[in-house]
């Protein structure tokens, strides 16, 4: 149970949160034209003949943004209908050039499914939580108005006419800002991993419709108002918090709260009237009868499910059970699809190098991948080139450290030299005198030599003064000049003192 | 050269083939005659280079021994809601006036890999919404029939409407036509001449102004059943680029006619015995029924339970249907704009859409617009949905006792231009008889089978099984051999 609670006059208020969170599906083409979906092109560079809505011009559905919607669902343990189907939504907008947009209203492509997110104290989840997900339908994105281009007219850029979107409504299970913005977290993360929406929500791949409510603990819910195209995890957040307070506000003055369309702004973090249910279009829904309904055959779903990734939450399972990771770790490093990908480039290199199962590697790497590196990078800042730390370099320093060749802080540092230059790590550990020493020979002799510099301090250790062990040891790394193996040192010095 | 214009394409296309004159003689014959018909106001635009160029092409490709097409040397009328490169395309609308798309619609297309030519684009009732020809912003079409001892011009029905006098008058020898309820059917029926819808996703929607999607297919009109057969095959086939197109092999219609019934059965619907048809159309449908006996056919009796619902149904959802479709027109990527002084964008739509569309289109917007709104739809839409269903399943019933069934095409003749124009339900029902084929996708023919005794033809409508187009054309066959129909109208023009 959330504890997150608007602290009113009249006692205290619970958030009711349903978001619909609309997805651009990754395809070269978009939803019914052979187009290209590519960002960032010259305006209306890229629109088919079907984009425009030229006379006679038809839909024909692209199968990749259908499975990739599929493999989408299954990734969220959601019912897959094999039967569904198109609808449009009739309205008159500049953007919209068909006067309708395609969509999936009565029969969508997936049904109800489940996110699980985890409990973190610190963002005020105090335990894992199952949010429901009500249904994933595809449909046609609308073009962009551009109101900057003339001092009278407004210009449209059908480039994103027709690209493919994934509507994903959850059910309105989700009762504080932090479960709202762990449940988008964790989705983009799925829809990443599943490479069905590369989750990029400053290009607008991924953008929210927020549904707030407020209501006394245990009563019937309460009136929600919808706030549109919220693009980023801090915004959807923000907006829960404002139209929360503003509702308790509202309701406490004796007023009602009115079902209606918001929008979201961000320089003030306020919402405002879009448009009231009074305004509401008539959306005049109706079967698409260009487009028949779509019949998924077995085949088809069965190469849907058998080509789904691993996925975050068995991954992470899998990483503290079978790579004995911390669960911290495990968490953080199946997060994002960068990271992980970069964690077992580099597990696999480093076990590979050692000739040790990665179970044996695991944590060492993990360390590296989540502190050690990251720690180098940042304090390097302009003069690192990310481009050096390959896999095959911080497998060899990771190799070199797994042997003892080299201590933590040679390896921080062959890797400082490995960022700003590129050079081989192994050639500068043997160049820049980076390297332990585990010549027992050359060990043993300074060590014999502190041993009798310092008589008195080893009478007062034998005598029980175990404490001074670190002394013995601090003076015989000063005088190898801290490239003697600790290791071995240690081994000496227990075998010398007896 | 007259004498060329009075020949089919079947006999266009043997004689051109056979050296017995030329493509571009045949084209320049028909590229005058329309030019001396522009009373009938069949064309919006005549295209009488592309006639030639095609002409000249099958002539070079004869000269060099190459294959011709299954159309090689005829030139053809196309109705103007197919999308023609380079060649104005309106739909009879004042919206899309001036609009010159710069594609190819597949069926045209068809046509042109298969050697035919384009004579020019045919007037038709605006977006192809009408019965009569009245509703084109471009003018009515007349018919080249008249009512014997009257002058009045003469409705060449609709929406084909440019189509079928064309090819009455003899200044094409076939044309395209589309058909949503009944509009290659009628028009044939009220000019005399052969018409076939084929079965729904047989020919490509792609690049034909879409009335109702659902409903809507092409089909040649032409002056005998073997030519609608050639036609067909060259406009028919599976098209990836329409997700309704059927993925199925186009059959050899022509090759195979056979007037031929013998073990066929042919179904007489007793609910097409309706009020208000006419005494000599309900004659005519007798006689069919004998020809058909004597073509080797038995005929029984057989119900079509939900007929009369039928209209009613069609008038919900080809109306929603179109006030979807028709969103497109609305002033912002091509078409007519009308852009008052200081309007916004919600001004523009409203003035160009009021300006663009004529009154039966702005209609049938409305009723759409109001079938599919909340709190009707239930009411309207899904009750419509639900009538179609039976009415398919009447025929699937029917397909147990008959191989094909024969109607009525019209439940009257052809009706004087403006007789009917004030009275949109009375003009509706002119397509009784037709749409409940429509409903159920089912391939039906209309072919002439006498004048009435005011010396206006009248049609007989074959509709066949699912995929059967050989059936209705082989039924329509047997009719017109029996029918002996050559009666043709007196040229005024």
């Amino acid at each position: 149970m959330s504890t997150y609670r608007i602290q009113g006059a009249t006692g205290e208020w619970e958030v009711v949160i349903g978001l619909e969170v609309h997805a651009q599906v990754t395809s070269n083409a978009k939803l019914f034209s052979g187009a290209s979906t590519a960002f960032g092109a010259e305006p209306n560079t890229q629109v088919s003949l079907v984009d425009a809505a030229m006379p006679g011009m038809l839909p024909v559905p692209n199968r990749e943004c259908i499975r990739q919607a599929v493999r989408t669902g299954m990734a969220i343990e959601a019912e897959i209908n094999a039967w569904s189907r198109f609808d449009r939504k009739n309205y008159f907008y500049a953007d919209l050039p068909q006067g309708y947009q395609i969509s999936q209203l009565y029969h969508p492509l997936v049904g109800e499914g489940a996110l699980h997110i985890e409990a973190d104290e610190k963002a005020g989840i105090p335990q894992d939580k199952v949010i429901g997900i009500e249904r994933i339908h595809v449909e046609q994105d609308a073009g962009k108005l551009m109101h900057d281009q003339h001092p009278t007219m407004s210009y449209v850029d059908l480039n994103r006419s027709g690209v493919a979107l994934m509507e994903i409504v959850s059910k309105p299970d989700m009762r504080s800002p932090a479960e709202a913005g762990a449940y988008v977290r964790k989705l983009r993360s799925i829809l990443r991993y599943v490479g069905s929406c590369d989750g990029n929500m400053e290009e607008g791949s991924m953008r929210a419709d927020v549904n707030v409510s407020v209501r006394k603990p245990g009563e019937e819910f309460g009136t929600r108002t919808e706030t549109k195209n919220v693009n980023s995890v801090r915004f959807v957040m923000q907006v829960i918090e404002y139209e929360a307070n503003r509702q308790v506000d509202v309701l406490e003055n004796g007023g009602t709260v009115d079902q209606e369309t918001r929008l979201f702004d961000p320089n003030t973090g306020t919402t405002r009237t879009m448009r009231s249910k009074e305004d509401a279009h008539d959306y005049r829904y109706f079967p698409d009868p260009d487009l028949l309904p779509l019949e998924l055959e077995d085949d088809f779903l069965e190469e849907c499910r058998a080509s789904l990734p691993e996925l975050p939450d068995a991954k992470r399972k899998r990483y503290e059970e079978e790579l004995g990771l911390t669960p911290y770790n495990a968490r953080e490093l199946t997060a994002e699809v960068e990271t992980f990908a970069r964690f077992e480039t580099l597990l696999a290199a480093t076990a590979n190098g050692i000739g040790k199962p990665e179970k044996a590697v695991a944590t060492q790497v993990a360390n590296w991948a989540l502190s050690v590196a990251p720690g180098v990078i940042k304090s390097l800042g302009e003069e690192a080139n990310p481009a050096h730390a390959t896999a095959e370099a911080q497998a060899s320093i990771l190799d070199m450290q797994a042997k003892g060749e080299i201590s933590g802080g040679q390896a921080k540092e062959i890797f400082e030299i490995v960022l700003k230059t590129g050079r081989d790590p192994e050639e500068i550990a043997e160049t820049e005198g980076l390297k332990q020493v585990s010549d027992t020979g050359a060990i043993e002799a300074a060590i014999d030599e502190i041993l009798a510099n310092n008589e008195d301090k080893v009478e007062q250790y034998k005598g029980g003064k175990d404490k001074l062990f670190g002394f013995f040891v601090g003076q015989t790394m000063k005088a190898m000049q801290g490239k003697a193996n600790p290791a071995v040192v240690n081994q000496i010095l227990k075998d010398k003192l007896g | 050269m007259t004498e060329l214009t009075n020949l089919g394409v079947k006999a266009i296309r043997d004689g051109v083939a056979g050296g017995d004159f030329t493509a571009r003689e045949v084209a320049e014959a028909f590229n005058a005659a329309v030019a001396e018909a522009a009373e009938l106001n069949a064309f919006i635009v005549t295209t009488p280079d592309h006639a030639l160029a095609a002409a000249d092409a099958t002539d070079a490709k004869r000269a060099k021994g190459e294959d011709l097409g299954t159309m090689g040397g005829v030139p053809i009328g196309m109705k103007d809601l197919f999308a023609t490169r380079g060649v104005q395309t309106t739909a009879a609308s004042h919206i899309l006036e001036g609009f010159t798309p710069e594609y190819e619609s597949t069926v045209s297309q068809n046509l042109w890999d298969a050697g035919a030519g384009m004579l020019g684009k045919l007037n038709l009732d605006q977006f192809a919404m009408g019965s009569s020809n009245e509703t084109s912003y471009f003018g009515n079409v007349a018919s080249p029939w008249k009512k014997q001892g009257t002058n009045a011009a003469m409705s060449p029905g609709g929406s084909s409407g440019g189509s079928s006098s064309a090819v009455a008058a003899r200044i094409a020898p076939a044309a395209t036509g589309t058909d949503t309820g009944g509009s290659i059917r009628q028009p044939a029926a009220f000019t005399g001449i052969c018409g076939i819808k084929p079965t729904y996703g047989r020919c490509s929607r792609w690049g034909v102004v879409a009335f109702a999607s659902s409903l809507d297919q092409a089909g040649p009109m032409a002056r005998s059943v073997e030519d609608c057969a050639i036609m067909l095959e060259a406009m028919a086939g599976f098209d990836p680029k329409d997700a309704t197109s059927l993925k199925m092999e186009v059959p050899a219609w022509e090759a195979g006619l056979s007037a031929d019934l013998k073990g066929k059965t042919i179904g007489i619907p007793k609910e097409y015995r309706m009020d208000g048809t006419d005494e000599e159309i309900l004659k005519s449908w007798e006689q069919g029924k004998e020809w058909l006996r004597d073509a080797g056919a038995e005929i029984v009796d057989i119900s079509l339970p939900h007929t009369k619902y039928a209209l009613p149904a069609y008038y919900i959802v080809a109306p929603a249907e179109a006030s979807s479709n028709l969103a497109r027109y609305d002033g912002v990527r091509y078409g007519l704009r009308d852009l008052p002084d200081g309007a916004g964008l919600q001004d523009m739509y409203a003035a160009t859409r009021a300006a663009g569309f004529g009154d039966e289109v702005k209609r049938r917007i409305l009723i759409g617009t109001y079938v599919l709104s909340a709190g009707f739809y239930d009411a309207y839409y899904t009750q419509a949905q639900k009538i179609r269903t039976l009415v398919a399943q009447d025929y699937e019933q029917a397909w147990g006792e008959c191989d094909a069934i024969l109607a009525p095409t019209t439940p009257t003749a052809s009706f004087p231009l403006g007789s009917l124009d004030k009275d949109p339900l009375t003009m509706y029902l002119n397509d009784v008889y037709a749409v409940p084929a429509s409903l159920a996708g089912l391939p039906a023919m209309s072919v002439p089978a006498m004048l009435n005794g005011e010396g206006l033809p009248l049609g007989l409508q074959i509709v066949g099984k699912p995929f059967d187009e050989q059936g209705v054309l082989n039924a329509g066959l047997a009719i017109q051999q029996r029918a002996g129909f050559e009666a043709q109208p007196e040229k005024w023009w």
